[in-house]
């Protein structure tokens, strides 16, 4: 598929790649990324990667679209390397509790089935850190298993608590604070994706595998007491 | 004694912002920063402050602030009704002194500066000269409440925080104001089609453009939810995610158009109808609920020369700052007030 160069107002553009999430899509988008930030572009502000597509963000001060395009052509024509590490993340996470996972049951009407196999096919997913986004530590994480598909709610949820897990079409993703939320809400893991007493205050990055781990909530609850208090290790959720 | 400004009482939603912190939208960042970058400009450049120096943008009610320091110079910018200074070496009890807007005021150790409400719009800006002495976050004092981060301890003020000042006094120099009220335009809010145009119904963007939208009561830093007619989606609602420019509006399945602002998520997953152009962007950043606004198409190339012409205007209007006293003579205005109030002859 053919690049594209859609307009985000006199600030931005987004280069898209494709519409589809594949590794080799988000390759190229992770590479542009890189590229442009070696090129150091006269006005270019800063690059936000996603999916299949990268943001190019500029000051239309010092420069303009349509000087931009064509440098970012040249980038694109020249080819773009790809490669990617890749961490193994394991994420405890409660299912029990109607407090954490409110949209469990219509998720299981929805796709026809019992909230235990909702619940079992989400262990059973292998996923793919993708993108970091939304908000700081939020990471988009697809792999989900096919017959859970479902679009976004259609009414957007005003608050939806810290550290919700969720799942959208074919991701799932963990709030890394109270906020805004469009997902279907199916567990709680007692972790923090982001924390700013930690030196990395992000805990996710780009390219991790991940799954989920079941946890009761008495795990819950005591895991999430060493979180609060800053004594979790989480250096036993990786495996290099 | 380091010099601060003390929180007597807080207004109803103050954070400190610069013009934004960017660079780290790749991380999830969001760039946060002034709603009004204009508005928060000017009070630096009256204070004589570069422009991206953190200000105090204040949410409809201005807080009450103890100066706790030899001398501070601020600059209120932005629809104010007159503010209220108290207190004095002198005469602590004596009567308050109204304080207009769009001006610097030199404030003594005591006084009680009490900002005004903010009056038509949703934001208005306090500058000090040298600034507050805060450390940033991410290379920014812009506060993001959501991640707690950033300006005074990541939130809105509170009664009792103390705002450390960068200096100890007022620099030397005479007060500044604005020649004339910053002409922010009116008529429709100019917006570029895209990147996500191709998933609507012409319908439904003939419907987004000539339709009057109303501001919501879900309003705030992160964005504008509005209300009217419904736009029609002919692929859908739901994207891939991609990246989120400022001022982008996006259309959940409700069919009703948000507009994302400052606070925004870097990334989301509804189609994008259209973007706001860059300079309108601060008129969106004043909007109050219940009013009413139509969104009409610009060209990429309108819309960057309109944010070039608008960027001169501001320049000019820096340049165009006249002395509070006049030049070369004595306020009188001022020598009586302050006869009166202070006792201090010029």
């Amino acid at each position: 598929m053919s690049v594209r160069y859609l307009s985000c107002g006199d600030t931005a553009f987004s280069v898209e790649f494709g519409n589809e999430i594949s590794p080799e899509i988000n390759g190229r988008v992770m590479a542009l990324h890189a590229a442009i930030g070696q090129a150091k572009i006269a006005g270019v502000v800063e690059t936000v990667p996603s999916m299949r597509a990268l943001m190019v963000c500029y000051d239309p001060m010092t420069t303009s679209r349509a000087k931009l395009e064509p440098e970012i052509e040249g980038l694109v024509a020249r080819g773009l390397p790809s490669g990617v590490k890749s961490r193994q993340v394991a994420i405890p996470c409660c299912y029990d509790d109607g407090e954490f996972a409110p949209d469990l049951a219509e998720v299981a009407e929805r796709t026809k089935k019992k909230k235990e196999e909702v619940i079992a096919l989400h262990l059973a997913s292998r996923f793919k850190v993708y993108v970091l986004g939304f908000m700081p530590g939020l990471a988009y994480i697809a792999g989900l298993e096919k017959s859970l598909y479902l679009p976004r709610r259609s009414q957007p949820r005003v608050r939806v608590p810290r550290s919700t897990v969720a799942i959208a079409m074919d991701m799932t993703t963990i709030y890394p604070f109270e906020s805004p939320g469009g997902w279907h809400l199916i567990g709680r893991t007692p972790l923090w994706m982001f924390d700013q007493r930690r030196e990395q205050p992000v805990f996710l990055a780009p390219g991790d595998s991940l799954t989920f781990q079941r946890i009761d909530r008495k795990t819950y609850d005591r895991v999430a007491r060493e979180v609060e208090a800053g004594t979790f290790d989480w250096a036993k959720l990786v495996r290099a | 004694m380091s010099a601060a400004l003390k929180v007597v009482r807080p207004g109803l939603f103050d954070t400190l912002q610069d013009l934004g912190r960017i660079g780290y939208m790749a991380l999830g960042m969001p760039t946060a920063g002034a709603m009004d970058r204009i508005a928060l400009t000017l009070a630096n450049a009256l204070c004589g402050n570069p422009a991206n120096t953190a200000g105090l943008e204040i949410g409809v009610i201005g807080p009450d602030l103890l100066v706790e320091a030899d001398s501070v110079r601020v600059a209120l910018v932005g629809p104010l009704s007159p503010s209220l200074i108290e207190g004095s070496h002198s005469s602590p009890d004596g009567p308050p002194k109204p304080l207009d807007s769009d001006r610097t005021h030199l404030l003594k150790r005591g006084q009680v500066l009490r900002v005004g409400m903010v009056e038509g719009s949703s934001t208005a800006y306090l500058a000090v000269a040298g600034g507050f002495g805060l450390h940033p976050f991410m290379g920014s004092l812009s506060t993001y409440v959501r991640a707690g981060v950033g300006g005074y301890q990541g939130r809105k003020l509170a009664a009792g925080d103390a705002l450390p000042l960068a200096r100890e006094q007022a620099p030397p120099g005479d007060e500044k104001k604005l020649g004339q009220p910053f002409d922010y335009g009116s008529g429709p809010v100019r917006v570029v089609w895209g990147p996500q145009d191709d998933y609507f119904s012409s319908k439904g963007r003939r419907t987004f453009v000539e339709a009057d939208y109303r501001v919501s009561k879900e309003a705030d830093r992160m964005g504008i939810r509005f209300e009217g007619p419904t736009i029609e989606h002919s692929k859908g609602a739901d994207i891939i995610s991609d990246g989120i420019g400022p001022g982008a509006i996006q259309v959940p399945g409700a069919g009703l158009p948000i507009v994302l602002l400052g606070d925004r998520q870097t990334v989301g997953g509804y189609s994008k109808i259209a973007t706001v152009a860059s300079v309108d962007l601060p008129r969106l950043g004043r909007l109050l609920p219940g009013q009413v606004v139509r969104f009409a198409p610009v060209t990429v190339e309108e819309a960057e020369k309109l944010r070039r012409d608008q960027e001169a205007r501001v320049q000019r209007a820096i340049a165009d700052f006249k002395t509070a006293r006049p030049p070369g003579g004595i306020d009188l205005v001022r020598l009586y007030e302050e006869n009166l109030i202070d006792g201090v002859v010029y």
